[in-house]
């Protein structure tokens, strides 16, 4: 027992208090907003250097200063590149991947700073400017990411309502099911309403479709229109099964609308990394690009 | 036939049995029974030399609570127990360590350093005695350093060793209880009380057994006792313009009930059983007696009890101006003690106010531990943004423990439950874990790197392998199913990968007594 609780082990309960007992703050809070603010400082440093230091004949890319601004630059651009590795690999180790994404956060938005001081505002039709404005391409779409992770993960938990995926499409098949069945004792044309909504494949309509999200007039709201209430059949045992009907239409179209909701949640959560991610690649090999052909004409 | 009348419960015993009694007949004296070589084993560290019969008969007569068991019932107690001998001031168990081992002193005599902040401090218990009851019974870390006062053997009875001791032997049952008590109360009130104090309260106390949910004291009510939570945990409650507002949680260990002891008035709130649980009631009177004979005891309560009043009076205070935010905070406190914190000792919880659903904690789970992850995010309630996904709660009294054949379910160094390798597959803690977060599944097959995915998309990438892949790559390999669970990524260096792979913050795990705190209620506004 004793040799089981050594010192090392009691670092181990005090790491494991210190984790519990951790402010929980947000990626963009981490750490009181140390990377907003050493980000911060450090765009405010390279702003004042740059008004303050004379380079002749003018400021460019290719003095001393804007050789500086351009390695300091480079530097950032592959390290921030780096989080994509970063989060797919769950390696062992005191590294925590909120502090990645916040200084990833702040610290790309530093480069706005950095990168268009670098270009000494000399920008014109060539590989240089690619890079630029790849570079705020990048940034422009990760902005873009940190709104929606600010605002939306809320509406995605509201319209979850505790149901998994699984669950959800679960429950459609279910009430698909029950639709069929009763169904059975309707006209003709009423049954073929309903037949043409559980037909309908209702989730393959792409990119553009996972966007327009629910509330959209597709065969199961054609047949709740058309078994409506505002008509009645002269019988009144045709109406009970027009009810229930009815009611397990209504279920469905309120189900797909969960489902379509969530999906367009996902969408707007995830849409902007198919953008981030590939110009970031293309900001990398410009940039490969840009420093080879500095090398070349020097 | 023979080893049943010698009384051993299962079959293996009675063919061992059996087996010695036909050797010893058909001339075989020096035969020694099947257990003899584990013996041997664990009594080979000890000083001194004896026999493996000595040595038991050395236990039983030194230790206290085993004086009542038989040879036979001393065999078999010690093959899951250990005996261990400490040299003058090693340190036996240090404070807030987990355990849950019960300690019997055969020789020489421990100290206690009651005060965490002054090692000097100590409390003496001497030879026969026993110690670690604390943890034993309510699960919770040891509350105290240990240390050999002298050179000492003990005897270190394991959960289940300890559980059995008290269901075979009633007396050793009885003693426990007693000193127990005793200990609680001491180590409640600090230094300063010894045992001559606290007999008349012991002798007076009451255990009672409280069913989930269950009030042990109603507030307005006008009984005057107090008690200490001996395992479960329970929460106190006022009644607030018709809702019960939630004050605080109080983990096992904790004592309740003295301000009307102190001071004579009703009961100003509600206590009752966030679990199934224990408390030791003792009547006021001889506690007001203590009180009166320990002027710095009396303090010391009264302090408590202003720091109780403080909180009671922030919240009533604030559910005069922000009402809606005391409901919001009961409410989210009676949610997350509906979904098993109150016998957690460490859950992970998801701000569903930051989780963007990107799943990376699943993924970095599985990628940790053999390609399979022990949780499951989507699943599991949610409350006010507040989600308890399904993964473990690494219970007080884990519910998975109870029948594990193999007893390969046990609680690791920093606290967590973990199953080691010599589960058999029966599926026993799957049933019995009523949040449902153990499963059973078979270890697949390793993935290709993850540079060999990246660049050349080789193997199905990061996170746990689906379902067909890993079918398809196991075949022709035969792998057992096994019950996997959180292990709290015990013995990885930055703990849980779950919390540090969550890019945005909204994995956090906690401990209910931090969590279930008026700060909650600040945050909450």
């Amino acid at each position: 027992m004793a040799s089981l609780f050594t010192d090392e082990d009691e670092t181990g309960f005090a790491a494991a208090e210190r984790r519990r007992s951790a402010e929980h703050e947000s990626f963009l809070s981490h750490r009181r907003f140390f990377w907003a603010k050493a980000s911060g400082g450090l765009a405010l440093f390279v702003l004042l250097t740059y008004l303050l230091i004379d380079v002749e004949p003018r400021h460019n890319g290719g003095s001393w200063y804007g050789y500086t601004l351009g390695t300091l630059g480079l530097g950032l651009i592959v390290w921030l590149a780096w989080l994509g590795i970063r989060k797919r690999r769950p390696t062992p180790g005191s590294w925590s991947l909120k502090g990645w994404t916040s200084a990833h956060v702040w610290l790309g938005l530093s480069l706005v700073v950095i990168g268009t001081l670098h270009t000494g505002f000399q920008l014109g039709w060539n590989v240089h400017t690619l890079a630029w404005a790849l570079m705020m391409l990048v940034i422009i779409t990760g902005i873009y990411g940190i709104t929606v992770y600010a605002t939306l993960p809320a509406r995605l938990s509201e319209n979850r309502r505790e149901m998994t995926r699984e669950q959800m499409v679960e429950s459609l098949t279910m009430i698909d099911r029950q639709l069929e069945a009763a169904a059975q004792p309707l006209s003709r044309e009423d049954t073929d309403c309903v037949i043409a909504a559980l037909e309908q494949d209702v989730f393959s309509t792409g990119l553009l479709g996972r966007l327009r999200g629910p509330d959209r007039h597709d065969a199961t709201r054609d047949a709740l229109d058309r078994i409506s209430t505002d008509r009645a059949y002269d019988r009144d045992e045709d109406d009970l099964a027009q009810q229930k009907v009815r009611g397990l239409l209504g279920r469905r179209a309120s189900q797909i609308d969960q489902i379509r909701r969530q999906m367009r949640t996902k969408a707007l959560l995830e849409i902007w990394l198919f953008a981030h991610v590939p110009l970031t690649i293309a900001l990398l090999a410009a940039l490969t690009a840009h420093v080879i052909s500095v090398f070349f004409y020097w | 036939m023979i080893g049943a009348l010698a009384g051993y419960p299962l079959i293996k015993h009675c063919m061992n049995q059996g087996y010695d009694v036909v050797e010893f007949i058909s001339g075989n004296t020096e035969l020694k029974p099947a257990d003899e070589p584990i013996l041997v084993e664990k009594f080979k560290d000890l000083p001194g030399k004896r026999s493996t019969e000595e040595w038991l008969e050395f236990l039983r007569a030194n230790v206290g609570i085993l004086n009542g068991m038989n040879p036979l019932q001393m065999r078999e107690f010690m093959l899951s127990s250990d005996a261990r001998a400490f040299k003058r001031g090693e340190v036996i168990f240090e404070r807030n360590a987990p355990g849950s081992s019960l300690f019997g002193i055969a020789q020489g005599s421990v100290a206690v350093e009651v005060d965490p902040d002054d090692p000097s401090i100590t409390v003496p218990i001497g030879q026969g005695s026993i110690f670690g009851e604390v943890g034993l019974i309510s699960g919770r870390r040891r509350g105290a350093t240990i240390r050999a006062a002298e050179d000492t053997i003990v005897v270190e009875i394991s959960r289940l060793g300890a559980l059995k001791l008290q269901s075979q032997v009633p007396t050793a049952k009885d003693a426990i209880d007693r000193i127990s008590i005793e200990r609680q109360l001491l180590q409640l009130f600090g230094s300063g009380l010894t045992s001559q104090d606290v007999s008349e309260l012991v002798a007076a106390a009451e255990v009672i057994s409280v069913p989930a949910g269950e009030s042990v004291i109603e507030e307005g009510a006008e009984d005057k006792d107090i008690y200490i939570i001996r395992r479960g945990s329970m929460i106190v409650e006022k009644n607030l313009g018709g809702h019960p507002a939630f004050l605080s949680y109080l983990p096992a260990g904790s004592y309740f009930g003295e301000m009307a002891v102190i001071d004579g008035s009703r009961r100003t709130a509600t206590v009752r059983a966030a679990i199934k649980s224990e408390v030791v009631k003792f009547p006021g009177a001889a506690f007001n007696a203590l009180l009166e004979r320990k002027p710095e005891i009396r303090q010391r309560a009264l302090d408590d009890m202003a720091a109780r009043r403080e909180v009671n009076d922030f919240i009533e205070s604030r559910k005069a101006s922000f009402g809606g935010a005391v409901d919001m905070y009961s409410q989210t406190a009676q949610f997350l003690l509906d979904n098993g914190l109150g016998e957690a000792t460490d859950v992970l919880l998801i701000d569903e106010k930051l989780c963007v659903g990107c799943d990376n904690c699943e993924k970095a789970c599985a990628d940790s531990h053999d390609g399979l992850s022990r949780l499951d995010r989507e699943a599991g309630r949610t409350y006010a943004h507040l989600h308890v996904p399904t993964s473990c709660r690494h219970c007080e009294h884990p519910h998975c423990m109870a029948d594990c054949p193999p007893n390969a379910i046990r609680r690791g160094p920093d606290g967590e439950v973990f199953i080691d390798e010599t589960c058999i597959g029966c599926g026993n803690c799957q049933r019995n874990c009523p949040y449902g977060v153990i499963r059973m599944d078979a270890k697949p097959p390793a993935k290709p790197s993850f540079l060999s995915w990246l660049l050349f998309g080789n193997g199905p990438g990061p996170g746990e392998a689906s379902y067909s892949w890993r079918k398809k790559a196991a075949e022709g390999t035969e792998v057992p199913k096994v019950a996997i669970k959180c292990d709290m990524c015990s013995g990885i260096e930055g703990g849980p990968a779950c919390v540090r792979a969550c890019p945005t913050g909204a994995a956090i795990r906690v401990s209910p007594e931090r969590f279930l705190s008026v700060a909650r209620l600040e945050e909450v506004e």
